[in-house]
């Protein structure tokens, strides 16, 4: 499979000193889903803002569909599609301006950069405000406006910095459904988030940065792998006495009518189900104490917190 | 990106350019026409009957090509510092920079916005020019040359300033403190005879004082220097201005971190 994205010892320093990469490298395959997760100030903004040209890198290699950003950057531009963090766009033209003037400086002509703006607002629930200036919009259809924005050229990477930041539930759904619809169609997709459970759901691969340097660099269905122990609360609908306990398994009594259990990589959780009936207890409803990749990446984030301040 | 893709790029950003002036015409379009109105009123009308001929040109005849250029480089210089600079400010330029469109593209475009500019606001205050006198043409070819080429060089020149401006004050500061005193002291009020040797000498390092007159030339076969100096002096800052753009422009000054 092509790789749409390779990275190679990416050093990035800012004139103030500060080390914002340290050497990352990472690739991404075309037609993949892949999230770049990391505290703030792991690095991640400063990577998107290489491969788009808004940041110079300090050394290092950057390849977009083979192309190599130091020969070719303006065929490298012609690929990437950029959904950025903060808002940037002019709050007084009116919207489906914005689109095309943005298809107009990838070389759209009119009529096509027409016909797209209307199908992409329309794809994003902006049609109706086509005439609107962007000041008048929520935050949520700004977000969503800088994504039809970034996808009137037609790109074959689509890179969102934080795309559902400030977006309501009911429209973060809908815009993942969007997403996977792209996605499916064979757009490549890289997507920084605060969201892990964004992450978990959408995306297939992950990178995991921390201050500056890759910390992981796997599928996702892998990373959970390194799940020690989950977490579940369960409610039931008989009265739990304080004595309540469950062999083999670590229980805490929330209240009456629920508790949480952990349990560990290699038990099965129909063993705590068998264990519960036995015991007469019927469970009402069961779900995870928190987000499993949550877990995983504070864990992987202190852990190399722990080595550095180890080595140092 | 293919010519024909640069070409749509192009008339992407003059056009954008366009649609942003004349959207807020009554603040960019008028005031121009209405201050040069207020110049040939009290300039032309009140003082200039006490005002002896120049050049044996009547006094409001011979300031009306200074003062139709005067609008024409303020308002050029001010389209492009002010479009850009916002543009900077809202952070909406960086649907440029990531965009395939060249660099040379890019600054043609917000040029070709500024020139759009300044030849609405000279064409309405030549329109308002009717009104106190006969404006006679003497070679059109030379009106529309220089009109041109000192309008290209002032969005050059803006373009410039937006790239280094870090506030709003910066974009303010290069109009009043050095492009108005460069336009008074133009020659468009008075010739350069009117001057002593020593600031007549002074007066020729000021290269507005060549635009002036070769335009002045153009309506009244009237000027104090050669139309080869101007042309050349104009062209040589269009040919400095385009080449320092395209460096800030390729190293990313005030725009890339």
């Amino acid at each position: 499979m092509n790789i749409a994205l390779q990275i190679d010892s990416l050093i990035k320093t800012y004139p103030n000193g500060v080390e914002a990469l340290r050497g990352v490298s990472f690739g991404v395959k075309q037609g993949d889903f892949f999230a770049l997760l990391g505290p703030n100030g792991a690095g991640k903004s400063t990577i998107i803002g290489i491969i788009s040209s808004l940041i110079k890198k300090t050394s290092g290699q950057v390849k977009v569909f083979g192309i190599d950003t130091d020969d070719n950057f303006s065929l490298v531009k012609q690929y990437l599609g950029l959904v950025p963090q903060e808002f940037n766009f002019n709050g007084f033209e009116p919207i489906k301006e914005i689109l095309m003037n943005q298809a107009g400086y990838y070389g759209v002509k009119k009529n096509l950069a027409k016909e797209r703006a209307d199908y992409y607002l329309n794809k994003v629930g902006l049609f109706e405000k086509r005439n609107d200036a962007p000041r008048l919009l929520s935050g949520g259809m700004k977000r969503r406006l800088m994504i039809a924005r970034s996808l009137v050229h037609e790109p074959k990477l689509l890179i969102l910095d934080e795309p559902t930041a400030g977006v309501d539930i009911e429209i973060r759904h809908t815009l993942w459904d969007f997403l996977t619809e792209l996605n499916e169609q064979g757009l490549t997709i890289i997507l920084t988030t605060h969201y892990l459970e964004e992450a978990e759901q959408l995306c297939r691969n992950i990178a995991i940065l921390n201050h500056g340097i890759l910390a992981e660099n796997t599928s996702v269905k892998n990373l959970l792998k390194q799940l020690e122990k989950e977490t579940f609360i369960l409610d039931t609908q008989k009265s739990l006495d304080s004595s309540f306990a469950v062999d083999g398994y670590e229980v805490r009594l929330i209240d009456e009518h629920s508790f949480e259990v952990d349990v560990k990589k290699e038990q099965a959780v129909n063993g705590l189900f068998s264990a519960l009936s036995a015991k007469g207890i019927q469970i009402l409803s069961m779900r995870n104490k928190s987000n499993r990749l949550e877990k995983l990446f504070l864990d992987l984030v202190s852990s190399r917190e722990n080595e550095t301040s180890d080595a140092t | 990106m293919q010519l024909k893709e640069q070409v749509v790029a192009f008339n992407t950003i003059m056009k954008k350019e366009v649609i942003r002036f004349m959207r807020i015409w009554i603040q960019t379009v008028l005031p121009a026409a209405i201050v040069s109105a207020l110049y040939f009123i009290i300039f032309g009308k009140v003082l200039g009957v006490m005002i002896p001929d120049v050049n044996n040109i009547r006094f409001i005849d011979y300031i009306i090509p200074g003062i139709i250029l005067m609008a024409v480089i303020q308002n050029s210089y001010s389209n492009v510092v002010s479009s850009f600079y916002s543009a900077k400010f809202q952070r909406s330029i960086e649907e440029l920079l990531v965009s395939p469109t060249p660099n040379y593209i890019i600054l043609l475009g917000f040029t070709a916005g500024g020139v759009a500019r300044g030849l609405m606001v000279g064409m309405s205050v030549i329109l308002v020019s009717f009104v106190f006198t006969d404006l006679k043409i003497h070679n059109l070819w030379v009106i529309s040359s220089v009109i041109v080429l000192t309008s290209i060089l002032f969005s050059m020149a803006g373009f410039i300033n937006a790239v280094y401006a870090k506030s709003f004050d910066d974009i303010s500061i290069v109009p009043t403190f050095v492009l108005t005193p460069l336009i008074y002291l133009g020659g468009v009020f008075y010739p350069l005879s009117a001057l002593s040797g020593f600031w007549q000498n002074v007066a020729q390092f000021n290269p507005i004082l060549y635009m002036v007159n070769a335009f002045r030339y153009g309506f009244l076969d009237n000027t104090d220097v050669t139309l080869g100096a101007a042309y050349a002096i104009i062209l040589l800052f269009i040919v400095l201005l385009f080449i320092f753009s395209m460096k800030l422009l390729r190293d990313g000054t005030g725009l890339k971190s």
